[in-house]
């Protein structure tokens, strides 16, 4: 599936190693922070940024993301709000941005209505964990693609080959590898069982890029990921961070320095 | 309310998982190939005769079905028609879910499972998993909001005596939507060995077929026992309680294509469906993505997930099973909204009455007889899902 170009296959175009694609919950710690995040992270150097649209009931995330999904709901955030917050942001981002959450909230926005805001505010992706590739396909693939809009699927240590071959067919911009079987937030490292998997993925040659993520949480865990992809992807870290050390560029900085070393 | 017929409605579940707009499979990647492991089999382990043998041999030895199916007479007279209650509450455990733990640990054990985690709310599902476990020597994992570990403490001190490890879920309203959450994360977490056991006709297909078909054994002895008392199979109504709906799908399973009998569902509209504190899904929600099946659910505006409440733990939930959402929409399916004061005072009726003391849940079903204009030629099945002994503490405050 070939799509019209967008920051995010244009990224992938010119560089293809040590790609850094850092999570944060929109509303997260504060209702405002979305642009001065987003500004901190593309100060910082990082090359995608994915923008989590809070929901009730995360059931892929651990317990840091669901705390800062649940804080940002308190806060007030909701798609309405990061719309308005997006709005005017690529006139100083130019980093390629998605956002990623759950089926339901995009639901009662209205799927067309999403992509078309989505291109309006300069989203280029979108990763929604519970709409799984057939219904994706069978419903709404075509809105998507009408209006731009890339949607990341994911594969686990548990996708059969032929599952990944119809997923790398079905994708454009990257695949979302799941680094092991688990929901976010885990801080077990990088065990060997899970460079085996990554070794297979990386020998099956897929046409699409690739970014680890989960349990991505340091420098060490970073670099193994790079080594079988082309980048990673740090979420619950970054949460923790932005918790303890606030949102300041400095603070970002420092987050992103620590975790490229 | 509803009432325009859909000539010709399937109620079949179709391949994708759908009953109308309602159903599919909502799922994480991560979850893919438990669940797809689960719908290239299930039907196949649940044709298969030594499975037949061993599910229909444990519901009759073990579980003691059939269970009755008991004229109330003097209700009857109360009421102004002939109400007829399946005991469910005679089953081993106390309620209808029992059956459906049943089917689903055999099921687990035929796809070579270690180990099952399973959701309560009530705390009934929680203790009918607990208990098959110990039976097939499996190990159990029970997640349970911490809310609801308060309010059902015996429950809680059941599942532990049976062998179960029973997990507090602390995020959110910490009851059986967060149970929910807790025990799918549990299961992303263990894609391998573990086998969750859903308890209600819910989340992503294939459980909301599976289940009903396990449940189903409750309209299936229905047609038969009411034949032999009264000649004839079909009641004109057939009454049951929604929480995910499970006991409702069984009671009403063998008749969703018999136009004449009307299928009946009493949901918990808590302190009034307008109160803030309901739990009335078809009532107060529009359709949505829940726990992996797209169904009717209780949100906001903007799709976050609203907090129910009702004075039963069992039917506290802000969705209902698909194939309701669908009997719902079509048309097929009357739903009541039942408060709180309504089925204590139902509750308290039939104890007086009949010498039976319904689970919280199943007062819910009982209440809605007040209120479906009936005929005194009127035939009424009523599911009585389970027994009341979980809910004294609730009750004896409202004595
Ligand atoms: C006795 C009883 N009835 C009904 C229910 C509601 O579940 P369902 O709607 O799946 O039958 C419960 C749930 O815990 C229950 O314990």
């Amino acid at each position: 599936m070939t799509l019209t170009q967008n920051r995010i296959t244009d990224l992938f175009a010119q560089k293809s190693e040590r790609l850094l694609n850092v999570y944060f919950t929109a509303g997260f710690p504060h209702l405002d922070d979305t642009l001065t995040i987003l500004r901190g992270l593309q100060a910082a150097g990082v090359d995608l940024v994915e923008i989590g649209m809070p929901y009730s009931d995360p059931v892929a995330d651990g317990e840091t993301i669901q705390k800062s999904n649940g804080k940002a709901l308190d806060n007030g955030m909701s798609l309405k709000t990061l719309f308005v917050q997006l709005a005017d942001c690529r006139e100083e981002i130019s980093v390629p941005i998605l956002l990623m959450g759950y089926i339901n909230p995009v639901l009662q926005f209205g799927v067309e209505n999403f992509c078309k805001k989505c291109q309006e505010v300069g989203v280029d992706g979108v990763i929604l964990p519970d709409l799984p590739l057939d219904l994706f396909l069978d419903e709404y693939a075509e809105t998507f693609r009408e209006y731009g809009i890339l949607n990341v699927h994911l594969i686990t240590p548990q996708t059969s080959e032929s599952r990944i071959r119809l997923i790398d067919d079905e994708s454009d911009g990257f695949i979302y590898m799941v680094s092991s079987a688990s929901i976010t937030g885990s801080t077990k490292g990088i065990s060997e069982s899970m460079q085996t998997y990554f070794e297979r993925i990386q020998a099956m040659n897929l046409q699409n890029p690739r970014l680890i993520g989960f349990g991505i949480n340091d420098h060490e865990t970073f670099d193994t990921a790079s080594q079988y992809a082309n980048g990673a992807i740090v979420g619950s870290a970054f949460i923790r961070h932005l918790d303890e050390n606030g949102t300041s560029p400095e603070s970002i900085h420092e987050f992103v320095q620590t975790i490229r070393a | 309310m509803q009432t325009t017929l859909e000539p010709q409605t399937s109620f079949e579940v179709t391949d994708k998982g759908f009953y109308g707009h309602f159903g599919g499979a909502f799922i994480p990647e991560m979850l893919y190939p438990n669940v797809e492991e689960l719908r290239q089999n299930y039907l196949k382990i649940i044709a298969d005769p030594a499975f037949q043998a061993e599910f229909w041999q444990l519901l009759e030895d073990y579980v003691g079905r059939p269970t009755p199916l008991f004229l109330a007479k003097r209700l009857s007279e109360k009421i102004g028609a002939t109400v007829y209650l399946k005991r469910e509450d005679l089953c081993h455990t106390g309620a209808h879910k029992v059956n459906n733990t049943i089917g689903q640990i055999l099921v687990a054990q035929r796809l070579g499972k270690k180990r099952i985690v399973a959701e309560t709310g009530a705390g009934q599902h929680g203790v009918a998993t607990a208990t098959v476990c110990a039976l097939m020597g499996l190990e159990c994992i029970v997640y349970m909001g911490s809310i609801d570990m308060e309010r059902q403490k015996p429950n809680v001190d059941r599942m532990r005596m049976l062998g179960a490890t029973v997990v507090p879920a602390t995020s959110g309203s910490q009851t059986l939507k967060d149970a929910t959450n807790e025990a799918m994360r549990h299961w992303i977490n263990n894609p391998v060995d573990t086998h969750y056991i859903i308890g209600s006709v819910v989340g992503p297909h294939p459980y909301p077929d599976m289940v009903a078909r396990f449940q189903s054994v409750i309209s299936q002895e229905t047609r038969k026992q009411l034949f032999a008392k009264v000649g004839r199979e079909n009641p004109d109504y057939v009454v049951a309680c929604v929480g995910g709906g499970s006991n409702a799908a069984g009671m009403f399973y063998h008749y969703l294509n018999e136009p004449s009998v009307r299928l009946v569902a009493a949901e918990a509209a808590g302190q009034g469906v307008t109160s803030g504190y309901s739990a009335a899904t078809t009532a107060l929600g529009k359709p949505g993505v829940l726990h992996g099946s797209r169904t009717i659910l209780m949100q906001t505006e903007d799709g976050q997930v609203t907090e129910p409440y009702s004075i039963s733990a069992g039917l506290d939930y802000p969705g209902i099973g698909p194939l309701h959402a669908h009997l719902f929409e079509s048309g097929r399916g009357d739903f009541y909204a039942i408060t709180d004061d309504e089925a204590l005072q139902a509750g308290f009726q039939l104890s007086k009455l009949e010498g039976i003391i319904p689970a919280l849940e199943s007062a819910h079903a009982l209440a809605a007889l007040e209120k479906m204009n009936l005929k005194p030629s009127d035939i009424v099945v009523v599911c009585l899902s389970g027994r009341g002994d979980k809910d004294l503490n609730t009750y004896s405050k409202h004595l």
